[in-house]
């Protein structure tokens, strides 16, 4: 499980982020959701540690990230996995060079139980044939895929994912939350996803955290979503057309429900 | 401005420690030493041929132009093209060429990187993304360079071969007994240093540049061109303290 106590950041003097405190469940897929300039990729990139937040604390079961020494801090690191928005693969690295990269560095393993494991990973998101080639040869959903395998490469405990659906069509982007559910579930891991695709909200939405202007201003799940009373919750989620019909379907199966 | 001079130099010298720390692994380090020796290095063999030639043998050309007189002797011709090639063109000129082309390619390499989250990606996992990145760069240009400066000498010495063998402005005899008279050793040596000083500047500042890139594409080309521009001006700065320093 991951804590975040209270988290304020400030660029330049401007606050971007105003003591947001939230948790994310192991073992489910948790989902930080706003607006474009929200400050959600500013509080993940906190969590993370890429960002240092000016207040407010960040515990990874229990432990204080600010007060880990060096050396815990690249311990933990080894148990984070993260899937960047642009994919971040390594340009001068094959599909199976990427993947075996955060083994070459960190892994005890044998050269041969490393390539045994990058297989394994490659294979587990679905990929086939694509060892050799190298990420300007595969499209953008195998990059995603990709990305994922490395992430999960170390067996890691936390995984953050960076708007994975962005760039995506609608049916690649349901099986790449798909893939990260499954993933979540199969391992055990915590899995914090950062998306304004609604899509993905009511997919895989276990556990929901809002922010707005900085604000952290709603926590639920896929189910209670469309009950919220916030305004500016229902600003964001109901922008659409689509999801404004799916609000009226959803309020008559909720009347018909309390009728019954 | 100098405010913000000074705080870049601070910059870069932070930047520095990170990237001269002991790496993650090894065995990883010296394979990626390798391949950017390979890629900075031996890549630019052809560049360093086809310029250092071509000039040698236009050197010779004007040398031998220039120096039309009854009181000059005739080896003279080869006297000053070995003199200028050793002393200032294989190590100041061919750096500056390389800062070029080496330069660009690091800047824009490592600003891509960081523009694409790669470098993000590799700090995640809890590497020294300076260190792994930079460090065999800076030490694999280094250990390179005096190869490309000595073939620069020895190509820039053959073009000017090539006039007094194909042309009839000089005499073969005249331009090899030029090449061997008053030979000092300590030129070739003081070449060498000089270009191990360069290749420091040239890789270390391109790289520098491209590693606090912010923005995109755009900024990468103008951090790729700034890095060109320093390093060429840093590297004429040292030139002159270094042949104070060592001619003296």
């Amino acid at each position: 499980m991951i804590e975040a106590k209270n988290i304020s950041k400030w660029f330049d003097g401007q606050r971007i982020l105003y003591d947001i405190s939230a948790t994310f469940d192991t073992g489910k897929t948790n989902l930080i959701i706003g607006q474009s300039g929200s400050g959600k990729t500013v509080f993940m990139k906190c969590l993370i540690g890429l960002l240092t937040p000016e207040e407010g604390a960040i515990l990874y079961d229990g432990r204080k990230f600010r007060e880990m020494s060096e050396q815990q801090k690249r311990a933990l690191r080894t148990e984070i996995g993260v899937l960047f928005q642009g994919s971040a693969l390594f340009d001068n690295e094959t599909v199976l060079g990427n993947v075996m990269f955060p083994l070459k560095m960190f892994s005890p393993m044998s050269h041969e139980e490393q390539l045994e494991r990058a297989h394994f990973c490659i294979k587990r998101v679905g990929l086939t044939n694509a060892d050799d080639k190298y990420p300007s040869e595969i499209s953008g959903g195998m990059q995603k895929r990709v990305a994922i395998a490395r992430a999960i490469a170390l067996n890691p405990k936390y995984l953050f994912c960076d708007e994975p659906n962005s760039g995506l069509d609608p049916r690649t982007s349901i099986l790449i939350d798909e893939l990260l559910s499954d993933i979540t579930h199969e391992y055990g891991i915590t899995t914090i996803i950062n998306t304004h695709d609604m899509n993905s909200v009511l997919g895989i939405g276990e556990k929901i955290v809002f922010i707005n202007k900085g604000h952290c201003d709603w926590i639920g799940t896929d189910k209670t979503i469309f009950r919220s009373k916030s305004q500016s919750l229902n600003d964001f989620v109901f922008a659409s057309k689509l999801f404004q019909e799916v609000k009226k379907f959803l309020e008559r199966e909720y009347e018909a429900e309390e009728d019954v | 401005m100098i405010v913000s001079s000074i705080a870049s130099f601070g910059r870069y010298c932070l930047f520095m420690g990170q990237v001269f720390r002991k790496p993650e692994k090894w065995k990883v380090f010296f394979q990626r030493l390798v391949l950017e020796i390979s890629k900075l290095g031996v890549d630019s063999i052809p560049l360093v041929i086809i310029i250092s030639l071509f000039i040698g043998a236009v050197i010779t050309i004007q040398m031998v132009i220039n120096t039309v007189s009854p009181l000059i002797p005739s080896y003279s011709t080869g006297l000053a093209t070995r003199e200028i090639l050793l002393l200032e063109f294989s190590s100041s000129i061919m750096s500056l060429i390389l800062a070029g082309k080496v330069g660009s390619n690091i800047a824009s390499e490592i600003g891509t990187m960081r523009v694409t989250e790669q470098i993000d990606a590799i700090d995640i996992m809890g590497i020294n993304s300076a260190n792994f990145i930079v460090m065999p760069k800076i030490v694999g240009f280094v250990l390179f360079v005096p190869v490309l400066c000595v073939l620069s000498m020895f190509m820039g010495l053959l073009g000017g071969w090539f006039i007094s063998e194909f042309t009839s402005m000089i005499s073969v005899e005249n331009y090899v007994f030029g090449i061997q008279s008053f030979f000092n050793e300590w030129y070739v040596w003081y070449g060498i240093i000089k270009t191990l000083v360069f290749a420091f500047i040239i890789s270390s500042v391109a790289a520098y540049y491209g590693y606090f890139v912010k923005g995109g594409s755009l900024e990468v080309g103008q951090a790729s061109t700034n890095a060109v521009v320093s390093s060429s001006i840093l590297i004429l700065l040292a030139d002159v303290i270094l042949t104070k320093v060592l001619l003296q």
